[in-house]
């Protein structure tokens, strides 16, 4: 399971096992940290951009809100309807976190990727990577973990007996499973550029020089179109602005968590932030060269780290400027969107890019590939085109509803 | 920009440091002039009460929170001016709406409200303000009660709702002081007239439509409803 790792591939003694530990640990420590840290940098940004001051009481500049809060909740009553479903109620929050949790622990967190190094780091004398698992199956660990993410909003949402959660969990259930097809499909983009699903292994791809000044990141490799895809695609499935439909205030008072207090709801709340910073961590990892980047004095593990805090943190704040811009789709455009954008557009550019890795690879002559590729994406995209035109006719007519 | 141009608009306001959010424990948002708050029993220039005891205001209040009882006044020490005073005055903060019907109700302008809101109790006995508490004190100024979150200057503008209306709504009574004076204060001026302060507070763009049809006669209402 943790794979490619070359702490493992020797006997397992002690000092390997305090190494994963430590790696389990500093881990876990930098999630709840990190956490933390997102929820204050975003209530300050947006306050910022709003014209308001944020949290600024707890602490120096109200750092350490987040913290109160959670203190807070600890001590709030914690409540279970009558009418909800008991078990299913209690295990639905442990859904959401503990795959937000690991799904981190396929994220390269830094390394020594710079001067074609393998990124590889000496600890107790060890040789070993710094990410806690590099499974063969890599990145679709992440895909499974964010799909079984659903499952615990989906429970929370049914579980309680109350029709607002029900139906927050009814729109999170299909907004989350439609994009989830996007998602994947801009992931085998970048699966089919990097030609592994190691995450340890898709970095190393992206460390090497590129052309002149131009990383070797995927971002460029692919085109920059599945980089976009997944990035709309990461937000729905985060749940964040302006895809929040889940949690629409307006509508579904708190949504799928409406009838959740105290720790429970925290646990939701936690999750939610966290797996705003672990799907930025994915992001950097997938397309802009994870902890990879040149180092510079100091220690060269270092860098990695800094490189990866830093790219998070672009990420983050992105984030953050989108909520804070864009108002909430409707549902129907939420589902335009994932089902007659997303996806065609990244089926389409995953087809394109295998084309060009074959005719690469078999030397097939360009003009013909061109040619008979843009006839064929133009056959597609026509086809698809007068798909819609048809059906919203008959829709307007009434005959389909 | 088309899609993109919203971005720009959300992260233009970064850094600005122009807020629209006062600290509220910090500072108070300045209120206007005629805020309800809650209520004070004023008293004349001479120390004696305004309040009569005739219990319009609890007639009149829709929240039923006011109870008042009247008694005669002593002949040696005497409360008020009149023949009696408001012997027991108690107004419930639990139910008051604060729509000030008892200051427009009062014959004597003896009930006023302050801007003052903020107070909050622990317990039921501590929102009935009884008579001791809702009197102004010796200098004309509302009592401070312990409860109750004050800054200096809130405690001035005790009356200016009442002051403001024109009796019987009538124009013709603007500027017109037509009330008694008031321990500490004296006779309170007049607000400024309504068209000085349109002038003084709207822009010179501004349309005023209601006042011209008012100038045009109001024939043009009567056929557009046939």
């Amino acid at each position: 399971m943790l794979g490619g790792d070359p702490l493992l591939s020797g006997n397992v003694d002690l000092a390997v096992v305090a190494i994963v530990l430590l790696k389990v640990v500093l881990i876990f420590v930098f999630l709840l940290v990190a956490t933390m840290l997102m929820v204050w940098f975003e209530r300050k940004v947006v306050g910022d951009m709003q014209n308001r001051v944020g949290p600024n009481l707890a602490g120096p500049f109200g750092i350490l809100q987040t913290l109160a809060d959670g203190i807070k909740f600890f001590f709030k009553e914690d409540l279970i309807p009558d009418r909800a479903e008991r078990r299913m109620f209690i295990l639905a929050p442990l859904l959401s976190v503990v795959p937000a949790f690991l799904l981190f622990s396929i994220v390269p967190f830094g390394g020594d990727f710079s001067n074609g190094n393998n990124g590889t780091v000496e600890i107790f004398g060890k040789e070993t990577l710094l990410q806690l698992a590099d499974p063969p199956i890599g990145i679709l660990f992440a895909l499974a973990m964010s799909s079984i993410a659903v499952y615990g909003v989906m429970l929370a949402g049914w579980s309680s007996g109350s029709k607002y959660p029900l139906l927050g969990s009814v729109r999170a259930s299909a907004q989350m499973v439609s994009y989830e097809a996007a998602l994947g499909l801009s992931v085998v983009a970048v699966v089919l550029v990097s030609g592994s699903l190691s995450t340890h292994d898709i970095v190393m791809s992206q460390a090497e020089a590129g052309w002149g000044f131009l990383p070797n990141w995927n971002l460029l490799l692919t085109g920059v179109v599945p980089f976009i895809v997944f990035l709309i695609a990461s937000q729905a499935e985060l749940n964040r602005p302006p895809f929040d439909l889940v949690e629409a205030e307006q509508e579904l008072v708190g949504g799928f968590h409406t009838e959740y207090s105290s720790i429970r709801f925290a646990l939701f709340f936690l999750a939610e932030f966290m797996n705003s910073v672990t799907m930025a961590a994915i992001i950097v990892t997938l397309f802009l060269g994870g902890p990879a980047g040149p180092a510079f004095i100091g220690p060269e593990w270092a860098w990695g780290i800094f490189w990866f805090l830093a790219k998070i943190v672009l990420f983050l704040f992105a984030f953050v400027w989108v909520r804070a811009t864009l108002p909430r789709m409707r549902y129907d455009q939420l589902m335009d969107l994932g089902w007659k954008v997303l996806i065609p557009l990244s089926l389409g550019w995953v087809l394109l890019l295998a084309i060009i890795g074959v005719a690469r690879d078999e030397s097939w002559n360009p003009f013909v590939v061109i040619v008979a590729s843009s006839a064929f994406f133009l056959t597609g995209w026509g086809l698809l085109r007068a798909a819609k035109t048809t059906s919203k006719a008959r829709r307007l007519e009434g005959v389909i509803d | 920009m088309g899609y993109l141009g919203g971005f720009l608009v959300s992260i233009r306001q970064m850094g600005r440091k122009q807020r629209v959010t006062t600290e509220y424990p910090k500072e108070k948002a300045p209120k206007p002039i005629r805020v309800h708050g809650r209520h004070v029993l004023n008293r004349y220039e001479d120390g004696m009460e305004k309040c009569i005891g005739c219990e319009l205001c609890a007639g009149v209040c829709p929240a039923r929170c006011i109870y008042v009882r009247g008694a005669d006044n002593p002949p040696d020490d005497p409360v008020s001016p009149g023949e009696r005073y408001g012997y027991v005055y108690e107004i419930n903060y639990l139910r008051c709406i604060h729509c000030d019907l008892c200051v427009e109700a009062c014959p004597t302008e003896a009930i006023t409200e302050t801007k003052m809101f903020e107070f909050s109790f622990t317990n039921r006995a501590d929102a009935i303000y009884t008579k001791e508490e809702l009197v102004v004190g010796d200098d004309g100024r509302p009592k401070h009660l312990p409860w109750e979150d004050w800054r200096p200057g809130e405690d001035e503008h005790t009356s200016a709702w009442m002051r403001a209306t024109s009796p019987s709504g009538d124009a013709r009574f603007e500027g017109t002081v037509g009330w008694s004076g008031e321990l500490g204060y004296g006779v309170r001026g007049a607000e400024d007239a309504q068209d000085l302060k349109d002038r003084l507070t709207t822009g010179p763009d501004f349309v005023d439509e209601g006042h011209d049809q008012d100038d045009h006669g109001h024939a043009d209402h009567g056929h557009g409803n046939h």
